[in-house]
């Protein structure tokens, strides 16, 4: 854990723990014996058509969700479906859970291989909807035209190193996806972003390079907006909505890959953060359990620690090992029990240490006693609930230990709520 | 499923960096240190005493009503301690138990535990103890009567008092050196120039308060002063006088800079600074009162709410 410096007389500044620019080995964890995959939405499995309990499935095969929509999915293995069943996630959003028995050896499905006659859009669509890294990829080809591409070799939170490993491990496939991604996106401005050392190796890739030092939070896309296009992002607005995509290089490496080989990607980069701080890089097949990666490099939990999804500043915790490995799954953390900060309901102090970090200049100390009294509307009008770019730094400073990045989060969601009831009785 | 082992849910982030009421309170207290050790070296037992009750008080009071509110004690946080001590510093030493007591009550409970506790009060708790007690009982907070027992090897009028009476020509009486050194009638931890500086500028470069605040309000009495003093050099006193005589040190650092009743952004923390030193030197030369501080000082937590309106632009806000 990062502690504050003796000496604060400026603005309470955060930097990252010196960055590992060797390159190190990626550990390989075994197929899993069971695998799942999580769905947004309800409809999996919902009227005869789509996916059903028992049916036999191979590796990077297209499995139709239900007979209603062109939602898919890619399974990751070779196998039968063995369960579906309903899970609510983050903020009450509703999931679904589709389980896998696998089989040892894996069986390639061979339709997106054969589609080569199709246009590289119409095969995104029709087959590359998630790809490891990047969750909803297809999705940024309705933000067309796009005036710039921001690729991400760069890790947005501390400890987290998969996007650098991805630079440094296959800068071949990335450099085939950029070429992917021109005939899908046109003429538009590519910027790879890669850790300062790693600009040279960058370089070869041929694109827009810009090596940056990492301090939390400027590598959020929001504060990247600011940063490399100048450009702020209106309260409320997607980076993608200002004609900005977000991509992880790894999406583009997959991407690379899947067009080259004739394969879905499956596998995941993540970074494994050890309850000592260290961490190691490691590749699963998507639909692993988390437990099974624990398992692999010896990591021992006991009760009372915590396993977060993603790194200790933006990550979020889940419950239960059996968690899979997703798309988007960047990294997994282990927490000691002993290292878990404890919050408390004391009142705000006023000490102002949050309005002297936020990023977004919010008025955080006045935000937080709106939010606390469930004001959301006047939270949104008066106190720019909307600006935050949802970097946790509030939270890490907060000398009443008050989870404000919590109550921040709430009230984003009490909001949106408010306005999608308020629009339906209209 | 039953038998998985279940990992503890929380929400991001999962760090903090450490800092808490608890330690920020204990570092005022021992930033306090100084200026309190040479009130008791000055004074003796009898300063030490009113201190001791002061912190006493302070606490006891706040037990007592979190006890009657069915709230879980806060005394550990140290805040009812910090305000207690402050409390201390200001009075002079022969204050009787029983105004003590009182003011500590005042403070506590009228001027931070019935709007909430820490962080909920408008206005400084200390400072409202104070002020009560100022209007109350006029003659207990009269330096020059309350002390008038002690004789020590130092001019023993209380200086801005001496001021205010005979005029500027009784500056010559004080050396600066006497005025930093706490050989000066006042307060028990008010007088100790020196000590007050080194207190609150390890509090400013640890963070634990707002360094615009108690430069903007030192800048803003020196240079009120200032232009008293050059506008009738006999009648008003210079400005280096007015920063190390009375609450001005003390005020800088330990009063001004209390969280909630004061600003967190940039100007209007200056602005918070620079009204109350201007006030200080308005009540000090043309007021009723000869010190200033606490109704300065008061009279800006009043305008707080207003003047942190002035804030920047959040990222992408819509006009």
């Amino acid at each position: 854990m990062i502690k504050s410096s003796f000496f604060s007389l400026t603005k309470p500044g955060l930097a990252y723990p010196a960055l590992k620019l060797d390159r190190e080995d990626v550990v390989e964890i075994p197929l899993p014996a069971k695998a799942q995959l999580f769905l947004k939405g309800s409809s999996a499995g919902s009227n005869g058509r789509g996916i059903r309990v028992g049916d036999k499935v191979k590796t990077g095969q297209r499995l139709m969700v239900s007979g209603d929509s062109d939602e898919y999915l890619i399974s990751p293995v070779t196998g039968s479906i063995s369960s579906i069943s309903p899970l609510t996630g983050y903020l009450g959003q509703t999931l679904t859970v589709v389980a896998f028995d696998v089989e040892k050896t894996d069986v390639w499905d061979d339709e997106f291989g054969a589609s080569k006659a199709m246009s590289p859009s119409q095969r995104v669509r029709g087959f590359l909807s998630s790809l490891p890294g990047q969750e909803g990829f297809s999705s940024l080809l309705e933000f067309l035209p796009l005036e710039a591409l921001v690729i991400y070799g760069i890790d947005k939170d501390f400890l987290v190193s998969t996007g650098r490993c991805v630079v440094q491990t296959r800068l071949e496939e990335i450099k085939q996806g950029i070429e992917v991604l021109k005939k899908l996106f046109g003429q538009c401005r590519m910027v790879l972003l890669v850790p300062s050392g790693l600009g040279l190796q960058a370089e070869r890739t041929g694109v827009e390079v810009r090596a940056l030092s990492p301090a939390y939070p400027e590598l959020l896309p929001k504060a990247i907006m600011n940063r490399v296009f100048g450009k702020a992002v209106p309260a409320g607005s997607r980076c993608e909505e200002m004609g900005v995509g977000f991509l992880s290089a790894e999406a583009v490496a997959g991407l690379g890959s899947a067009f080259q080989s004739g394969r879905i990607p499956v596998h995941k980069t993540l970074t494994v953060i050890k309850k000592d701080g260290s961490s190691v890089n490691v590749r699963a097949r998507i639909g692993t359990p988390v437990q099974e990666i624990l398992d692999a490099l010896h990591i021992e939990t006991g009760t009372g620690d915590g396993l977060i999804f993603g790194g200790p500043m933006t990550g979020r915790s889940v419950y239960s090992g059996q968690t899979p490995v997703l798309a988007d799954t960047d990294a997994v953390m282990i927490q000691d029990a002993r290292d878990e900060p404890l919050f408390s309901d004391t009142h705000c102090v006023n000490c102002g240490e949050c309005v002297r970090v936020c990023p977004a200049s919010m008025p955080v100390n006045m935000l937080i006693r709106v939010l606390e009294n469930k004001m959301y509307e006047e939270a949104v009008q008066a106190y720019d609930l909307l600006s935050c770019i949802e970097c946790g730094l509030c939270s890490f400073v907060c000398i009443a230990q008050i989870p404000i990045f919590h109550y921040i989060m709430l009230g984003k969601y009490e909001y949106e709520r408010m306005i999608k009831a308020e629009g339906s009785n209209a | 499923m039953l038998n998985e082992k279940l990992y503890v849910g929380a929400h991001a982030p999962f760090w903090h960096n450490g800092n808490t009421i608890r330690a920020k309170s204990y570092n005022i207290l021992v930033a306090a240190l100084p200026a309190v050790l040479m009130g008791i070296y000055l004074y003796g037992l009898p300063a030490l005493r009113v201190l001791a009750l002061a912190v006493a008080g302070a606490m006891f009071w706040e037990w007592l009503i979190n006890q009657a509110m069915r709230r879980p004690s806060t005394i550990g946080d140290g805040n009812a301690a910090v305000i207690g001590l402050l409390l201390g510093m200001l009075l002079p030493a022969t204050m009787p138990w029983y105004a003590v007591v009182v003011t500590t009550f005042v403070a506590m409970v009228v001027g931070k535990l019935i709007y909430g506790g820490v962080g909920c009060n408008p206005l400084n708790p200390t400072l409202v103890g104070l002020a009560i007690l100022m209007l109350s009982w006029k003659s207990l907070v009269d330096f020059d009567t309350a002390l008038a027992r002690y004789d020590m090897d130092f001019y023993m009028l209380y200086p801005l008092g001496a001021v205010k009476a005979f005029g500027a020509g009784v500056v010559e009486r004080y050396s600066m050196s006497d005025l930093l050194w706490g050989r000066q009638a006042g307060g028990i931890g008010s007088t100790f120039g020196l000590g007050l500086l080194v207190g609150g500028c390890y509090l400013m470069v640890r963070g634990f308060i707002r360094w615009e605040i108690s430069v903007s309000f030192l800048v803003g009495l020196f240079l009120a002063a200032l232009i008293f003093h050059l506008a009738d050099p006999g009648k008003y006193a210079g400005p280096v006088f007015h920063l190390l005589t009375g609450y001005s040190l003390i005020g800088a650092f330990f009063l001004a800079t209390e969280d909630s009743s004061s600003p967190v952004n940039f100007t209007p923390m200056i602005l918070y600074g620079l009204g109350g030193g201007v006030l200080t030197v308005l009540i000090r030369n043309i007021g009723a009162f000869p010190d200033g501080v606490v109704f300065a000082v008061l009279m800006m937590n009043v305008a707080n709410p207003l003047l942190d309106k002035i804030r920047p632009k959040a990222m992408g806000r819509r006009e």
